[in-house]
């Protein structure tokens, strides 16, 4: 496996007494997509916003391209942000201002890039999951599936190392659902390296080059889709899938 | 004399109105420019102590919120009997239109700290952290995420409630100051005839109906589009 760019050392996360995460290992080599799977409330979503702390994980490291993101300080913590993209369930585009604008923000607030500049870079991001032309569209305008492609480019935009999308899909309708799918696998094709929590078993067998199993707040299983998802092991994650394809 | 001229002749004296017409302009004007910094000091404050919230110091939010609660419990004329005829007994004395200043300003700044704040709150949880997440930091995200969509919110309540507190510059009239109430109720003890009070509803009019139209405009676009 070459140099991990995203690796999670005995991450531990509790909420109060209730204990969420316990000693999750994982590494996401270079380019590398990672799959996540697990039932409700195992904790996958926890595990995913304490790599760009938006959790603040109880005890362990997050190195992000060798770089501990835990512990350090809220300008360092600003700054590792950016190279962390991150794709929300509910896209959480800013509904008051257009899309370009929406891609622009952070490049110009946090990255400090010039106007002309931000722009040019979030037209070609927009350009690259299909919406340049929606560039000056306000967000509410947009399907989901189109929200969640400028939730993409808006993240893109950033030159991030790694990117985390959690159910990127699960709040889209059917149809629109294969849009940000392909704009993933582009994104996957390009050499990024993605952490990703998702159900869509098909697109993990076609893209992912590994699956997690989590459970109770524990990475119960892993290896490379075809295995995971034909033959596992666990049988909690037999239990899982069997639920799932049900 | 029949009812109608004994009406007009009450109410709408012609020779009336032309002489006291000069002091009524300077009373509009004065009423103007009150009303003007109240909104300013309400407004800028109001904000600044949303804002000041937001980032959550216990002691700050306690503080903040109890200005807030006292400025919305206690009524204005009070306050403003207090600090005119109050502070001069500890050596304190303002000129009427400052004492206006600074208690409808503080009042109407306890309303929009709460209006205010009460958008930040409805701004969704997923937006500062959408901001957080690329790399913006607390004031970044405050700023350029949660207060624009907050102010949005806030913008109708708001407007009434400027209106409701400029309006009260007419309190102005019980410590001297000469605006337009003041003007008009001088006039009518003065003259013995209600139209001086007439001159001043018209002018009270002419001030703020084009703020309560704005109000109504505001209305029916926020209702058609969230
Ligand atoms: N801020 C919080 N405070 C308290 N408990 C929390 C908090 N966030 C998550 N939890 C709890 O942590 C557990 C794991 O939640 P998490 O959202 O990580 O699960 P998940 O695997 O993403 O589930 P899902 O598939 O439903 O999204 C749940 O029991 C949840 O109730
Ligand atoms: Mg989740």
């Amino acid at each position: 496996m070459s140099r991990p760019m995203l690796e999670i050392v005995a991450l531990e996360k509790t909420f109060g007494e209730l204990k969420v995460l316990r000693d999750i290992n994982l590494r996401v080599a270079t380019g590398e997509m990672v799959f996540v799977i697990g039932p409700s409330g195992s904790g996958k979503s926890t595990m995913l916003r304490c790599c760009n702390r938006l959790e603040e994980p109880t005890s362990g490291a997050i190195l992000i391209d060798g770089k501990d993101i835990v512990g350090c300080s809220s300008s360092a913590l600003n700054r590792m942000r950016l190279e962390v993209g991150m794709v929300f369930q509910g896209f959480h585009l800013y509904p008051h201002m257009t899309v370009v604008a929406n891609v622009m923000l952070a490049q110009i607030k946090a990255l400090k890039r010039s106007k002309d500049e931000a722009r040019e870079r979030a037209l070609a991001m927009l350009d690259r999951v299909g919406l340049r032309h929606r560039a000056e569209t306000m967000p509410t305008q947009l399907s989901g599936g189109q929200q969640q492609r400028v939730a993409i480019a808006r993240a893109l935009a950033l030159d991030p190392k790694v990117m985390l999308f959690d159910e990127p899909t699960s709040a889209l309708d059917p149809e629109l659902v294969g849009s940000v799918l392909a704009v993933m696998k582009d994104l996957k094709d390009s050499g990024m390296t993605m952490l990703v929590v998702s159900h869509e078993m098909g697109f993990a067998r076609e893209a992912a080059d590994r699956v997690v199993f989590m459970d109770g707040g524990l990475v119960v299983e892993e290896g490379p889709p075809e295995e995971i998802f034909a033959n596992p092991k666990a049988e909690r994650t037999q239990a899982f899938l069997s639920r799932v394809r049900a | 004399m029949d009812g109608l001229d004994r009406f007009l002749a009450t109410f709408f004296n012609a020779r009336i109105f032309a002489r006291y017409l000069p002091d009524m302009l300077a009373g509009v004007w004065t009423t103007i420019w009150l009303a003007g910094a109240v909104i300013a000091l309400g407004l800028s404050l109001g904000l600044a102590l949303a804002c000041l919230r937001a980032y959550g110091w216990r002691i700050a939010s306690f503080f903040i919120i109890c200005f807030a609660d006292m400025g919305r419990a206690l009524p204005p004329l009070v306050l403003i009997l207090i600090m005119y005829f109050g502070l001069p007994g500890l050596g304190l004395r303002m000129p009427g239109p400052l004492v206006l200043i600074l208690v409808l300003g503080t009042v109407l700044a306890a309303f929009a700290e709460e209006i205010f704040w009460a958008g930040l709150t409805s701004v969704p949880k997923g937006q500062w952290e959408a901001g957080r997440a690329t790399g913006l930091g607390f004031t970044q995200t405050l700023v350029q995420i949660a207060l624009p969509q907050a102010a949005r919110l806030a913008l109708p309540p708001l407007v009434n409630r400027v209106l409701a507190i400029s309006k009260m510059t007419a309190l102005g009239s019980v410590i001297g100051v000469s605006e337009i109430l003041s003007v008009a109720s001088t006039a009518q003890s003065f003259t013995g005839s209600a139209a001086p009070l007439t001159m001043g509803a018209i002018a009270y009019v002419i001030v703020f109906l084009p703020l309560v139209v704005l109000t109504r405009l505001l209305e029916r676009r926020f209702a058609w589009k969230v």
